[in-house]
């Protein structure tokens, strides 16, 4: 809880400095608080609380790991912003007290025990994020971006609320353990209102962390955004929504899998080709990541597929290790669209000899989200498709194989622009933050999947 | 509030079900073939709209009174949600000067 209020009353100091036009202290001073919040989240580590506020939020391992990797991904983020904001418009301090808003409502999405505080947190997170995506007032791209994000993310949030209506119908709470008791008292009664609230939800949840058939919105979204908001769009917001879904999933609605794990299997696989198949096809190298977070999003659906003990652990570890690489990914692009003022696949040629740092690093980053063994990416897909396989679905596994193979082509493509072609371009500078977050990134991603026993030795999550 | 309660429940559960189910089906097919950013909007209301009835209701019939509660949650956020929502439009029609959703193709691959 201490956790949720530092985050919540971070923003509020961050406006008043605003004010008094302190922008040299917003970065540091938002550091400071982060810091503070994760280590009070830490320090809730098996603590075993019980829940609290009436059953509203439970902070338990789950809660303090998921909110732990929001929070660190945050920070590198917000390093990245050095400069940035400033050349959008002078209103720097509200930016971060936006985003930081939307870091709030995910801890409470990530913390919750009740359908109430699932939905409070999903829409402070989103209601954040229309505003973010559309930041840079003048540009076309931005404004349509926002527009859309705001008229499907409201869209699908009706979805939602008509599923949790429907469960509220059946079993008169909100409660997850409640809902969980009531499905236990039930068993092998189809309900026509539970069973139909569950499938909205399906589709609600989907809709937000952009699973195909209701991916439409991501790409256009991720490339009109400006690429520091997509960074936080595409890392913090997809493993906060993840774990809402998870906790949903294997709280409340473990003991119907049957029911909804075959229509979570057709949305996987769906997930996964159209991701992959169509980041094929991309000429900008943002709407390419756009595609692989949909990819992405299809492998970290295998955890919610294959609900186990172990899916929680299998989550976090896929989530952290596409989260630290898609940082790399994000800033590098940040630096090379100030030089060039392109995000195309051609902007990156030779970036071999124009920075050999940031060329390593991010081969180091593609060969993670590829799941090249000895990176960050190669453990988390080894635990989501180990789970799987431990629940027989071997199709799956085969499925998702091939499309595991078929995501190096498009991976490789950067890499190979970068060291095989030349270009003219001059040397490129890379400011202090950057070094930092892409240096830490870089070794997190390695140290990762040469010692995965770090993140594996965890206790079960769930 | 006694009767309140009363007078709700004259009208049977089924029938608030499916209500609440058609207001929700014209709110999604709005949103599907609406051009209009304000009517999809609109639209988007209807939907939110049909649940607080959903909700009423059941709290109603269910003698709970957690579903009104939740209520207010939604019209609060759907609140917030139009200042959002208002301010996006106005925005992109400063720099279009048009509200048709159709305008918004220019990211395409």
């Amino acid at each position: 809880m201490t956790t949720l209020i530092i985050i919540a009353v971070l923003p509020i100091v961050l406006l008043y400095l605003g004010l008094f036009k302190a922008n040299k202290l917003l970065l540091p001073v938002t550091i400071i608080g982060l810091l503070a919040a994760l280590g009070t989240a830490i320090m809730k580590w098996n603590s075993y609380d019980a829940p609290i506020y009436h059953d509203m939020m439970l902070f338990d391992n789950f809660s303090v790991a998921f909110s732990g990797i929001t929070i660190v991904s945050t920070l590198l983020i917000l390093m990245l912003s050095k400069g940035y904001f400033e050349k959008i418009s002078h209103n720097v301090a509200e930016y971060f007290a936006i985003i930081l808003f939307s870091l709030a409502g995910i801890i409470v999405m990530v913390s919750y025990y009740n359908l109430t505080m699932l939905f409070v947190g999903l829409e402070i997170m989103s209601v954040s994020l229309y505003i973010l995506a559309g930041i840079n007032k003048k540009d076309f791209a931005s404004n349509e971006a926002s527009l859309k994000y705001f008229l499907m993310g409201a869209f699908s949030t009706g979805f939602l609320l008509f599923g949790i209506a429907l469960i509220y119908g059946a079993t008169h709470s909100f409660n997850l353990a409640a809902i969980r008791d009531w499905v236990t008292a039930h068993p092998r009664n189809m309900d026509p209102l539970f069973h139909t609230g569950v499938v909205l939800i399906i589709i609600g949840l989907c809709f937000k962390v952009g699973a195909a058939p209701f991916h439409f919105w991501t790409p256009d979204v991720y490339e009109g955004s400006p690429t520091l908001i997509t960074a936080f769009m595409s890392t913090v917001v997809k493993t906060a929504g993840f774990a809402a879904f998870l906790r949903l999933f294997s709280v409340s609605f473990i003991s119907i899998a049957d029911f909804w794990m075959p229509t979570l299997m057709v949305i996987t696989v769906i997930t996964l080709f159209v991701g992959n198949l169509t980041a094929l096809y991309q000429h900008s190298f943002k709407r390419m990541l756009a595609f692989s977070s949909i990819s992405h999003a299809g492998y970290l659906l295998f955890a919610i597929v294959a609900l186990s003990a172990a899916s929680g652990n299998a989550v976090f570890i896929y989530a952290t290790a596409y989260s630290i690489a898609s940082i790399i990914a994000f800033a590098v692009l940040l630096l090379v669209q100030q030089q060039l003022g392109s995000d195309s696949f051609e902007s990156f040629n030779g970036l071999g000899r124009r920075n050999p740092f940031l060329a390593l690093v991010l081969t180091i980053a593609m060969l993670s989200l590829a799941g090249i063994p000895l990176t960050a990416g190669f453990m988390g897909k080894f635990f989501m498709f180990y789970g799987a396989l431990s629940r027989f679905q071997v199709w799956l596994v085969i499925l998702a194989v091939v499309n595991a193979i078929i995501s190096i082509f498009y991976y490789f493509r950067v890499i190979i622009a970068m060291y095989f072609r030349s270009s003219e371009q001059t040397a490129l500078e890379v400011p202090g933050y950057y070094q930092f977050v892409l240096g830490f990134s870089a070794l997190a991603t390695l140290v990762i999947g040469i010692y995965p026993a770090i993140v594996t030795n965890l206790p079960n999550l769930i | 509030m006694e009767s309140l309660t009363q007078a709700i429940k004259i009208v049977p559960l089924n029938h608030y079900i499916l209500l609440s189910a058609i207001i929700f089906s014209i709110g999604v097919i709005g949103v599907l073939i609406r051009r209009n950013a304000i009517v999809v909007f609109m639209s988007v209301e209807l939907m939110l709209n049909a649940v607080n009835l959903l909700l009423t209701a059941f709290s109603v019939y269910g003698n709970d009174p957690n579903g009104q509660v939740f209520v207010f949650f939604i019209m609060a956020l759907a609140a917030a949600e139009i200042a959002i929502g208002l301010a996006i439009i106005v925005m992109v029609h400063r720099n279009t000067n048009s509200i048709d959703v159709d305008i918004l193709n220019r990211l395409k691959w």
